[in-house]
């Protein structure tokens, strides 16, 4: 059950200082509703007995540090979800990079893998896995442990296989995975063209230039000042006529970048116009 | 008399309807915001939206992430996204966990709200087959709020109002017939 309201909007700004000075975290630009309830969902699971308690372990035990990352980020994804965004991807953006030589594409909050093995199995059917290569960043140490080995849960393959199916995907989605006792285990000539790495949007800087970056789902928790800074991250990271692909209920339109940038067709896709 | 600046009607099962022959009768110049979170299929996007819209005088339209909440509109949280208000009334989208197997979870949003709103905040939970939404009336009316519950036997789905009933001390019980007065009454202009 949810508890709410455990934490005080006061201990909320406390845990976001305290993380920022002794970890170099830094939540200020995150929207509080959502934060303040992570954090009071956080507090509940862990059982933790006051909050002097759930501040100690937050400031000194890295360990538990990282799971406090892991429990504030959202981490919830899905294999081809939206499958009308991935059907553009398949039938209008990926095949319009085939003329580099070399495609790169950034998954900006990439969180446990799905979307990213969900790429490379379009890139695949397009022929153009080869010389792709997905960098697939979180700011969360754990979920790329998890992202790295590849498995998802086999009671999911139905749904994703539904998405799949939907977003324009003609093969068996079962030949991309071996069943190992609950999980799916995918192909490994997928994951030969992904590079996992941490990379935390809010202090880190552009690190390559890009034809395609994909962050979707991530700007909603962020407040208006750190989207933007964010979008001019990814302006910074994109090759022009590069495309940024962001979530279903996101948009660029506010932001001052959002003037060199082009609408591909009704779906929250953009194509930098320089 | 405290001032309502927020109405938020959640609803599961059976809501849509209620929905349907309440909306039409609220007089378009309300001076507060209505919220509307309910349960239904992934994927139909805007459907509900469209259905409202047409069938109302009313400006409909699905809440925006960031979107400032003004009064006078009715907002609808989109499909398979919560729906959170934030302190300087704008609202914001979260694709987290599962809320009572929802998403939109109707306790995030009235608990959200409680937080934002006070006592300036109307609840109101309608027919559904599960218990979310009830936590967030309680949330509702301990910080002040007014909470309301759809009358169980105009329910066609009875469990999500008579779960409000027991555990959530509402400030009203309303049939069907009765909804349309009681929102309109909100309004200081009334």
């Amino acid at each position: 059950m949810s508890s709410p309201g455990v934490i005080s909007d006061e201990q909320v700004e406390i845990l976001i200082n305290d993380v920022l000075e002794q970890h170099g975290y830094d939540f200020t630009g995150y929207s509080r509703a959502s934060l303040k309830r992570r954090l009071s969902r956080l507090y509940s699971l862990d059982k933790h007995v006051s909050f002097a308690e759930f501040r100690y372990r937050t400031l000194n035990d890295e360990v538990y540090f990282k799971h406090f990352v892991e429990g504030v980020t959202v981490n919830v994804t899905e294999m081809f979800r939206d499958p009308s965004f991935y059907r553009l991807l398949r039938e209008k953006i990926l095949p319009s990079l085939n003329t580099y030589p070399f495609i790169r594409i950034w998954l900006a909050g990439c969180s446990t893998g799905e979307e990213a093995y969900s790429v490379a199995i379009i890139l695949k059917e397009l022929n153009l896995l080869h010389k792709s290569l997905i960098y697939a960043t979180d700011i969360n140490p754990t979920v790329l442990e998890k992202a790295g080995n590849g498995m998802f849960p086999l009671s999911q393959m139905k749904n994703y296989s539904e998405n799949y199916i939907a977003s324009g995907g003609t093969k068996d989605f079962s030949s991309y995975y071996a069943a190992s006792y609950s999980l799916a285990k995918f192909d490994t000539e997928l994951k030969a063209k992904m590079i996992f790495s941490t990379h935390n949007l809010v202090s880190d800087r552009s690190f390559n230039e890009f034809q395609l970056i994909l962050c979707r789902n991530v700007l909603i928790y962020f407040d208006r000042p750190l989207q933007f800074r964010v979008l001019q991250l990814f302006d910074q990271s994109l090759e022009n006529l590069g495309y940024l692909a962001l979530g279903t209920k996101e948009t660029i339109d506010f932001s001052p970048v959002s003037k060199s940038y082009k609408r591909v067709e009704t779906d929250k896709v953009w194509r930098k116009i320089g | 008399m405290k001032k309502q600046k927020a109405l938020i009607i959640g609803g599961s099962a059976g809501s849509l309807d209620v929905l349907l022959k309440v909306l039409p009768d609220i007089k378009p110049d309300f001076d507060f915001s209505i919220i509307i979170v309910i349960h239904r299929k992934q994927g139909a996007d805007s459907l509900l939206t469209d259905l409202l819209s047409h069938r109302t005088k009313l400006k409909v339209k699905e809440a925006d992430e960031k979107e400032k909440i003004l009064a006078g509109n009715v907002y609808v949280a989109p499909s398979d996204y919560h729906l959170l208000i934030e302190k300087d009334f704008t609202f914001s989208l979260d694709y987290s966990e599962k809320i009572n197997y929802s998403r939109p979870s109707i306790d995030v949003t009235f608990q959200s709200a409680a937080d934002a709103y006070g006592q300036n905040l109307a609840c109101l939970l309608l027919s559904g087959s599960n218990a979310d939404g009830v936590n967030g009336l309680i949330a509702a009316k301990k910080n002040g709020g007014t909470t309301l519950v759809q009358n169980p036997e105009t329910a066609q789905v009875t469990y999500m109002p008579e779960q409000a009933i027991l555990r959530a001390n509402v400030s009203a019980i309303l049939t069907i017939d009765e909804m349309a007065d009681y929102i309109n009454s909100l309004s200081l202009n009334n």
